[in-house]
């Protein structure tokens, strides 16, 4: 028997509060210098400390940049290149970070005048605290987790299956940590939670997806 | 009086247990919101709903309205209008009455303001209660509603020197905030689906509302809600109206509003918009009282299109409104519209009269499109703009101000459920 056998998973909720951090671009240009010299924090709130936050679910671009180069610079090609960027692919925002300032070069040295966008239409930076707190509920065994995952808060989830990938230097979430702690007893489920793509789905169908492998593995109804 | 409870059948029980963890971190904490008005306009509706459900999840939260005389108001008026990027006259005798008035109520309010762990100013008008409260024990927060993108300079040059003392500042936009020197939180607005406004009606409930307005049951209904507001653009509402009924020529039009205690220009521009009308049969002018609620929930619930046309918008809660009710949106590009209305998804995002009028026209051919936009809409609010999401928010900023000022805050207390 492992550690993990004997300690239970903490279920942790967490709320995001967004804060302007003043930066701005008006062009591809100052993107670039700003991507810079920005906070690792502020990439992470444009790739995904957003999905706590009002925003609607475009099917096309899933982060900040993509969106801004799409629907206010109107230049598809760099959109389509920013938003193929998988974040989860790179192994902490600075290598995000030189990726993206990589792309957007590229994208300077073809065009030969980077668009200007109106003052009311400026990629705004934004940063964010987050709050994260005990919930004081927690699952004893990992057959549990079928019943406790579909009634988790969308913040648990965020901090759970997204937040632990740059918390926890594996990259790996919380579920699969946790699990793979138990040796080679949960190993498939484990490969199963670790193919659910965080990144073109939103927090509740994350939620449900989870719960559906859980269910579907310990041979339970899904509600 | 509603319960945080009765919103799990909107939100979620998880939205519910969330939000009660939050406010559990938060127990022993004394907030006070502070405004100019009861009645009227967005921020007293927030508050009004916002404020009972922090009492309810256990926090000790109050509402307190500074008051002031007819020239306090001509002077907020101006910045309100400044703000927004109007040239306004800005008098000696104006700005004194203002700080003035500031200093009275200051006087009134200080037991209360300075024992407050956390106090939040709702936009200019109580701005300079804090320069009378150097005893003050909380932090102070301003709230500014207003779409401060491209101000009157000077206007917000004599404004900017009395926010630099806030612990932090919340705008509803990140297009809205100012170089400041201190945090600035980014906190759009809600609207409560339980209230009046927005409650599920029946549509035998919504014919008997309506029926006052003899509206033709068989003709479709453009519909604008707003204060009589230039910055609504009233008449350009009429004018897309004008546009529209060439084409379509059984349109109504609706235009209802209310008076806030604290808008003193609403008169004129009623006038205005009634001479623009020119007692057009089918024009339906409604100057609403306060506590007609239950009327724009019908009317919203009874037009074909809805239009919100602002050339200049802090948020545009009627916006969230209608798209609650399942209609999407033929909003003005501007300030917090844009964050409601995704273009061509939740509704048209449009910059002239014609361009409302286009989009209007459309949507009545197409009414398969009204019903596909007006469910992505109705969903898009659910998960965002609900008064649940906004409570959230503010517990969490306050949380973030009192347990430290780092990108992740752990708050270690236990919370017994």
């Amino acid at each position: 028997m492992n550690s993990n056998a004997r300690t239970p998973f903490a279920v942790k909720d967490c709320a995001l509060v967004a804060i302007a951090t003043g930066q701005k671009a008006q062009d591809l240009r100052e993107l670039r210098d700003k991507l810079h010299v920005i906070s690792p924090g502020s990439i992470y709130y444009h790739f995904w400390g957003g999905r706590l936050r009002p925003r609607f679910d475009d099917p096309q671009y899933v982060n900040d940049f993509a969106t801004w180069t799409h629907y206010q610079v109107h230049d598809e090609m760099l959109a389509e290149r920013l938003a193929i960027v998988d974040p989860k692919e790179f192994q902490d925002l600075e290598s995000l970070r030189h990726e993206l300032i990589e792309i957007v070069e590229q994208r300077l040295d073809e065009i030969q005048w980077p668009t200007v966008v109106p003052s009311d239409r400026q990629f705004h930076f934004i940063r964010s605290q987050i709050v994260v707190f005990d919930t004081g509920r927690v699952v004893e065994s990992p057959e549990d987790l079928a019943e406790t995952v579909p009634r988790m808060s969308l913040g648990s989830v965020f901090y759970h299956f997204i937040d632990a990938r740059h918390r926890l230097q594996s990259g790996r979430n919380d579920f699969y940590t946790w699990l793979d702690g138990f040796g080679d007893t949960y190993r498939d489920l484990c490969v199963q939670i670790a193919s659910i793509d965080p990144y073109f789905a939103t927090l509740s169908e994350l939620r449900t997806n989870l719960g559906r492998v859980f269910s579907e593995y310990f041979g339970r109804a899904t509600s | 009086m509603r319960s945080v409870q009765d919103y799990a059948s909107v939100a979620g029980q998880d939205v519910v247990e969330h939000l009660r963890q939050l406010a559990a971190l938060l127990q022993g904490v004394r907030i006070v919101h502070v405004n100019s008005t009861r009645l009227g306009g967005g921020v007293a509706e927030i508050l009004r709903e916002l404020v009972p459900l922090k009492n309810d999840l256990g926090i000790d939260a109050r509402w307190e309205v500074v008051k002031g005389e007819e020239a306090f108001y001509q002077c907020t008026k101006n910045f309100h209008n400044g703000l927004q990027g109007t040239p306004v006259p800005m008098s000696e005798h104006l700005l004194r009455t203002y700080e003035e008035t500031n200093a009275s109520n200051a006087e009134e309010l200080r037991s209360v303001l300075e024992e407050a762990d956390i106090v939040f100013i709702h936009d200019p008008q109580p701005l300079l209660l804090l320069q009378s409260m150097p005893n003050r024990k909380g932090k102070w927060i301003w709230r500014c509603h207003i779409d401060l993108s491209r101000p009157y300079r000077p206007v917000w040059k004599y404004l900017r020197k009395f926010t630099l003392d806030y612990e932090a500042s919340i705008f509803s936009l990140a297009d809205f905030s100012q170089s400041l020197p201190h945090t600035q939180f980014l906190v759009p607005p809600s609207i409560d689906p339980l209230n009046e406004k927005n409650m599920d009606l029946s549509s035998e409930r919504v014919e008997e509302l309506c029926a006052p307005f003899k509206l033709d049951a068989q003709r479709p209904v453009m519909l604008q809600v707003s204060r009589f507001d230039r910055f609504k653009d009233p008449c350009g509402v009429l004018r897309a109206y004008r546009l529209v009924k060439a084409f379509a020529p059984g349109v109504q039009l609706v235009l209802a509003g209310g008076a806030a205690t604290d808008d003193p220009e609403g008169e004129a521009v009623l006038e205005e918009v009634r001479f623009e009308a020119d007692a057009d049969p089918d024009v339906h002018i409604l100057l609403l009282p306060p506590d007609a609620d239950l009327t724009i929930n019908a009317l919203q619930r009874r037009a074909d299109i809805v239009l919100q046309k602002s050339v200049k918008e802090g948020f545009g809660l009627t916006v969230t409104e209608a798209m609650w009710k399942g209609k999407p949106v033929i909003g003005g590009d501007t300030g917090g519209i844009r964050l409601q209305v995704v273009n061509h998804h939740t509704g048209f995002l449009v910059s002239s009269p014609e361009g409302a009028a286009l989009r209007t026209r459309y949507l009545l051919q197409h009414p398969d499109k009204v019903q596909e936009m007006g469910h992505k809409a109705k969903e898009f609010v659910r998960e965002n703009f609900l008064i649940t999401r906004h409570l959230r928010e503010y517990l969490s900023l306050m949380v973030a101000l009192i347990y430290g000022d780092e990108e992740r805050i752990k708050v270690e207390m236990h919370v017994n459920r």
